[in-house]
């Protein structure tokens, strides 16, 4: 896959990233809302995409079961929160357990007392289970196909798990965010939303730069090793478990910061979040935005879910036919999504297609590198 | 003893339907590599198929052979799912050869749409649209050589699909004006009624039976049995064997891997079709019915591996028995004076949901030791 970027001026990059922090900053009086927090919700659901674009655009593996972890981020921030807030009911402990009869906090929710504990929680949970289960899949040298529906299996399973605990966590009902407390204020307050809002704008960035430097290197370049010839890769001496299995607890870790803040700004948790559609859909965001590129990934996860609830908003029905349009079309005709078609050969293909460019002559990977001086 | 004889029929009960919605899932992993994950889909087609089937039944001219619709529908619904399924492998799935993950997202566009499909279209016209594209798709091939040949081959073509879509404009626009249920799209459930000899139950050995039950271990019975004879005995069985081995070699030799894999992925949908019979005989029947028994699929063909059909019918009981045996909590009634924590453990995993969770981690336990299933295709192959 060639990944010629284009190269842009210092100056023209200074006033990118001036221009995008003023619009984050200005962006709670320019948007109402409503707005305001369905961007706050799009923008956390491109960690989870920034995640999903380093373990499968980077590394070849396809996870459809990202949801777990996204999940698990978010229960740990809203049993923290519930906890939290909890003072004023009996035995001090989250509303919903009396309606089961639950006295006593289950044993592991103890621990969310602490702020500190919630803090980390909330990405190393998520890492740790990535962790686990992806070195036990690639332990066995199983991928492709194979990884992919045992991650949608164990997705299924957690599901489950979720869904029938209502004395652990509230069952199908999940646990609701919006009426508890944070540092004395409302979580669904308006300030509280905005403040939200640009922690996510923030981490979005924060997210994106660890993801390219993850990418950046010989970690990265085993990575893509990994994805174009994983027997060579092991045949050169490296491990690839290892390597798989540190990225995919990166993308769980992303993931599980990606939920918390989604919990936050939707203002509940629940097994919903697991459930096997929406895992897929954000492989979708990453295949529309363009695999492999971490940009991409961001851009895509905002703008499809942004056009998903114009559309739904609009006509119901349709977004379901569009949706499995977009998953058809992008495999077939746009494997490299929209952005690695515009950096790559795309809009030069297009131009040549109405004789508005010379065609190359050569190996078109070779000259365009050599044009741009890209020794990549 | 009554009590194990019970929990093993029911086991194999749910085996059986595990196991012939598995069986073209599996024989298409086998020969292509890929997961088609609109298999929940097809299964769904299959069901609706057997609801329009009871219904059109219904109308007076049929009303004498009612009883025996469900026959009808297995047939019916292995074509509607087979040509629905040869359609998606000649305009997506052979594009993608090669890419595995590229066709499982793929896939699971098509089981978007159709699940779409289900819900805003009327079954009237949907059963129109079938029709047509069997039309349009078999008719050209029953065209004499000396056609095919010619240079007008191109517009016999054409015109036969216009014919295709006529014939499927009217007769949905026939049964929508002779069967009032099926005019109007829905998204809710609908029920499949077994006929009059195949309510109740039946007595074997002190212990009664639902006879819907035993139906889908017949229905399942024969299926594997003309699967296994096919893939054996007859020559594109022999092709397919051949393919699904080493395909370049095959390729070499003369066999047509194009039409080895439209037959195989027309029988694989054909057989999802059928286990759609088997669903919609069990509860009722929605665009999401497909969803609840296709990840169980997944986890036969990962347990089963794809090197031989036994592992698959081994797989899907072995699942089957297991749910069964943890689902209800049967370890409990057969050992009641276990000691308290195992109880404990054994009471807290006894819904079919934990009993799901019990077994994904069991699967996973058993790959540790055989990653590539009971019984792995042997390959002398890096990848393999």
């Amino acid at each position: 896959m060639s990944l010629s970027k284009i190269k842009f001026d210092k100056k023209i990059v200074l006033s990118f990233w001036i221009i995008l922090i003023a619009l984050i900053i200005a962006a709670p009086t320019l948007l109402p809302v409503f707005r305001l927090n369905l961007l706050g919700r799009y923008l956390s659901l491109s960690i989870v995409a920034l995640g999903v674009d380093l373990i499968w655009g980077y590394t070849g593996l396809l996870s459809l079961g990202q949801g777990i972890f996204f999940a698990l981020g978010g229960y740990c921030a809203a049993m923290y929160l519930q906890i939290t807030s909890s003072s004023e009911f009996p035995n001090n402990i989250p509303e919903f357990f009396a309606l089961y009869g639950v006295e006593k906090l289950p044993f592991f929710w103890e621990p969310f007392r602490s702020p500190v504990f919630a803090f980390f929680a909330i990405w190393i949970i998520p890492a740790l289970v990535a962790g686990l289960i992806g070195f036990l899949v690639f332990r066995n040298r199983i991928k492709g196909v194979y990884f992919s529906i045992l991650t949608q299996a164990s997705l299924l399973v957690f599901f489950n798990f979720f869904n029938g605990q209502q004395k652990l966590i509230n069952g199908t009902n999940g646990l609701k965010t919006d009426v508890t407390q944070l540092f004395g204020q409302m979580v669904g307050s308006e300030s509280m939303q905005r403040i939200f809002f640009w922690i996510t704008a923030l981490l979005v960035i924060a997210a994106w730069f660890f993801a390219k430097w993850v990418v950046k290197g010989r970690f990265g370049n085993i990575l893509i090793g990994i994805r174009d010839d994983e027997p060579r890769v092991r045949f050169t001496g490296y491990n690839p478990v290892i390597f798989k299995t540190i990225v995919f607890s990166i993308a769980g870790g992303l993931a599980g910061i990606s939920g918390a803040l989604y919990t936050v700004q939707s203002g509940i948790v629940s097994p919903q979040f697991m459930t096997v559609p929406f895992s897929i859909e954000m492989v979708i965001w990453v295949a529309v935005g363009g695999r492999g590129t971490l940009l991409g990934a961001i851009l895509g996860a905002v703008f499809i879910n942004y056009a998903k609830s114009l559309v739904s908003e609009a006509l119901p029905a349709s977004w379901m036919f569009i949706q499995g349009g977009l998953f058809i079309l992008v495999v077939t005709a746009l494997p490299e999504g929209v952005l690695g078609w515009i950096q790559g050969d795309g809009p030069r293909n297009l131009l040549q297609r109405f004789g508005l460019k010379r065609k190359i002559e050569t190996y078109p990977s070779l000259e365009v590198n050599n044009k741009e001086g890209n020794n990549e | 003893m009554e009590l194990l004889l019970d929990s093993l029929f029911n086991g194999v009960a749910i085996g059986s339907v595990l196991l012939v919605a598995a069986l073209g899932l599996a024989i298409v992993f086998g020969l292509m590599g890929v997961i088609n994950l609109a298999h929940g889909e097809l299964m769904m087609l299959g069901a609706y198929t057997t609801y329009v089937t009871q219904l059109i039944f219904k109308l007076p001219v049929l009303k004498p052979f009612y009883n025996s619709y469900i026959i009808v529908s297995i047939f019916l619904a292995f074509i509607v799912s087979g040509v629905v399924g040869i359609l998606l492998e000649k305009t997506i799935i052979r594009k993608l050869y090669g890419s595995p993950l590229e066709t499982l997202l793929a896939t699971w566009g098509v089981s978007l749409i159709l699940q779409q499909f289900v819900r805003s279209v009327p079954l009237a016209y949907g059963t129109g649209l079938v029709i047509s594209l069997l039309i349009g798709l078999f008719l050209p091939t029953t065209f004499p050589s000396k056609i095919k040949e010619s240079i007008n081959f191109k517009y016999f073509k054409f015109s036969s699909w216009i014919f295709a879509a006529l014939t499927g404009v009217l007769t949905g626009s026939v049964i929508s004006s002779s069967v009032s249920k099926l005019s109007r799209a829905s998204a809710r459930n609908v029920d499949v009624t077994a006929p009059s000899w195949m309510r109740g139950q039946i007595e074997i050995i002190g212990t009664a039976f639902p006879k819907t039950r035993l139906m889908i271990i017949v229905i399942t019975l024969i299926s594997v049995v003309a699967i296994t004879l096919f893939l054996n005995q007859s020559a594109w069985g022999m092709r397919i064997r051949a393919v699904t081995q080493n395909r370049q070699m095959s390729d070499c030799l003369g066999i047509s891997t194009e039409k080895v894999d439209i037959i195989t992925f027309g029988i694989g949908s054909g057989l999802a079709g059928v286990a759609g019979v088997a669903v919609s005989l069990l509860g009722s029947v929605g665009p999401n019915v497909g969803g609840n028994y296709i990840v169980g699929c997944f986890m036969v063909v990962v347990l089963g591996g794809v090197g031989n059909l036994l592992g698959t019918v081994l797989a899907s009981f072995g699942i089957g028995i297991m749910t069964d045996l943890i689902g209800a909590g049967r370890l409990l009634s057969i050992w009641p004076d276990m000691p308290l924590p195992l109880s404990n453990t054994i009471n807290f995993f006894a819904t079919t949901s934990m009993a799901r969770v019990m077994i994904f981690a069991l699967i996973v336990i058993f790959l540790q030791f055989k990653p590539t299933g009971l019984f792995p295709q042997k390959g002398r192959m890096v990848e393999n």
